[in-house]
């Protein structure tokens, strides 16, 4: 529903990018018929939903492709890349995260927080950029872009092609991770269970461990889902950086054609692979939690 | 003793550091930005060296593929990452700050939809509802892209506001001025927005950050504003195409935005902890 809202808010008429300029009057209409911008507005709001709701996304103006396969080829690209670059910030983070509270008073602690005050500064398509510098273009370890043409037919090259641009998310992701697993962390610390499991006689390390890590682990899954659902998105730019066949670059060709079918396709599945996300956080809140699990049977 | 006095001090201490920090590095630029309408070192549209010169004395920064000054396109874009940056949080400010405030203020079944309408367009990253927005206009232009990003942010600044607002509107000398007949412009502007203004002053400064930041984004993906303002964004995406005979070109545009968006942060950082109404009331 918002979808269609904001594509309709988009001035000019749908029909006016399958038609070359100076199209006369019956040209004109027949395009209108055939997008369907002739009809009224809610008729086609109607055509809208009964069409998603087959997963029917239509065919694009520009190459006369059906929308959804090409999707999905693209997500095969973006979606290894947003879930390992995910994975690796987590591998970043939480560690970084606990020990820099842990150790907010040591050098080491302060440091890693003056670095992801740093991370959160930078825009990623820079850290993209310095990346190549250093790895493609210096050391020559890397290839500075691309994609094979094979895709995953040739799983050791894709996922070489793909390392620098998951590196680039995982940088930035973690650097803002991290200030939540910390203030998370920070919370943990200073709360009463913690200190009574100490005074039960249970060493620092394995309070924190055994008590701290659930509790602490609930308010940052909430992130960790909207943290997903920006990576996801945000991928259009990573993908430029690198030159990747993407979602992302997919939805900026779309955008730079006016190629509706095409952008209303990928924002509906991006929307769905956001609810998902969210859906699956909360599932893993509750699975962390016990608690939220018996006030939800409560209320049920 | 001395320990517990330390503690007690420090977060001022530490607040007043941050401000400071943030608003020499916000300054700078702003410096910078004023100094550029009236001189640049260079010509920045004219060749004033060779092509894709390494930094040197004369040079700053090196010279670009046209044999541009660098520099001199750095300095420049200051005065655009400003001028978007100010545009897209006033914008942001005029539409969220109004929309925020009506919704606090409208029947429950009003309130209901806007703040629905706010949660939905917060779930898209700010960077892809000003693509969509860019899309939506004719052709790229710097007021396009401000334009775009102001209106994403908007939804930030109205969930922000109307919560506050909310608050605000609950507390019992809001009830007095209503029962003493005070008219509802009256308890916005009296009332209402002196109150919230400390939170909102500070989310405009991240805001504003992350504006830097998308503009530069929308740029580099080439819907930003066209070819004669240098964008820093578009001097980067510029730098990537030579990044194998020039590395140099991508290093310094991308320090002169990072150190205006940690400036911008730290400001907002210290203003939080400095401008906190209940402290300063205690002082």
């Amino acid at each position: 529903m918002v979808l269609f809202i904001l594509l309709r808010l988009l001035p000019g008429d749908p029909a006016n990018s399958l038609i070359s300029v100076g199209a006369d009057e019956a040209q004109i209409a027949a395009a209108r018929r055939q997008v369907g911008s002739d009809l009224p507005l809610a008729q086609q709001f109607l055509q809208f939903i009964t069409s998603l709701a087959r997963f029917d996304l239509g065919t694009s103006f520009i190459s006369r492709t059906p929308v959804l396969p090409e999707i999905m080829d693209r997500l095969a690209v973006t979606l290894p890349l947003t879930v390992l670059s995910f994975l690796l910030a987590l591998v970043i983070a939480v560690p970084l995260g606990i020990l820099s509270a842990v150790k907010a008073d040591r050098w080491y602690g302060a440091a890693i927080s003056v670095v992801s005050q740093l991370g959160i500064a930078i825009p990623v398509f820079w850290v993209g950029i310095l990346l190549v510098t250093l790895f493609a273009v210096n050391l020559r370890l890397f290839p500075s872009g691309g994609f094979p043409p094979r895709g995953w037919g040739a799983p050791v090259e894709a996922l070489r092609t793909l390392f620098l641009p998951i590196l680039t998310i995982a940088i930035v992701m973690s650097a803002s991770l991290l200030r939540y697993v910390r203030s998370a962390t920070q919370d943990v610390l200073g709360s009463d269970y913690l200190r009574t499991a100490r005074a039960l006689g249970a060493g620092f390390s394995e309070a924190l461990v055994r008590h701290g890590i659930r509790n602490g682990a609930v308010p940052v899954m909430s992130i960790l889902g909207i943290e997903l659902a920006t990576a996801l998105l945000g991928a259009v730019v990573v993908e430029r950086v690198f030159n990747l066949p993407g979602l992302g670059s997919m939805l900026l060709l779309a955008i730079e054609q006016r190629d509706y079918p095409n952008i209303q396709g990928v924002l509906f599945i991006s929307t769905l692979l956001v609810l998902l996300i969210g859906f699956l956080a909360d599932l893993g809140q509750r699975l962390v939690d016990p608690r939220l699990r018996e006030s939800r049977g409560a209320r049920s | 003793m001395s320990g517990q006095v330390e503690t007690a001090t420090m977060p001022n201490r530490r607040g007043s550091l941050t401000l400071t920090v943030g608003l020499v590095l916000v300054g700078l630029h702003v410096a910078v930005a004023l100094l550029t309408l009236m001189w640049t070192p260079y010509d920045p549209t004219g060749m004033s060296g060779g092509r894709l010169e390494a930094p040197s004395l004369a040079h700053w920064a090196g010279t670009d593929r046209l044999g541009r000054d660098l520099f001199t396109q750095i300095m420049i874009g200051s005065r655009i990452a400003l001028i978007v940056g100010f545009g897209a949080v006033a914008i942001a400010a005029t539409i969220g700050v109004t929309l925020g405030v009506l919704s606090a203020f409208a029947t429950r079944y009003l309130d209901d939809i806007l703040a629905a309408a706010f949660d939905i367009l917060i779930a898209f990253p700010t960077l892809l509802l000003a693509m969509l927005v860019v899309a939506a206009t004719e052709s790229a232009s710097l007021f396009s892209a401000t334009l775009a990003l102001g209106i994403a942010i908007s939804a930030i600044v109205a969930r922000l506001t109307r919560i506050l607002a909310k608050r605000i509107l609950s507390m019992d000398y809001i009830t007095a001025a209503r029962t003493a007949g005070a008219s509802w412009p009256s308890i916005v502007f009296r009332h209402l927005l002196p109150n919230i203004w400390p939170m909102l002053a500070v989310n405009f400064a991240l805001q504003f950050g992350l504006a830097v930041i998308a503009e530069a984004s929308l740029s580099y993906l080439g819907l930003g504003a066209p070819p004669p303002n240098a964008s820093w964004g578009r001097l980067l995406q510029e730098a990537q195409g030579t990044v194998y005979t020039a590395p140099f070109g991508a290093i310094a545009p991308g320090i002169a935005l990072v150190t205006l968006v940690i400036g911008m942060n730290l400001l907002a950082d210290g203003l939080r902890d400095a401008g906190d109404p209940t402290r300063r009331g205690r002082q």
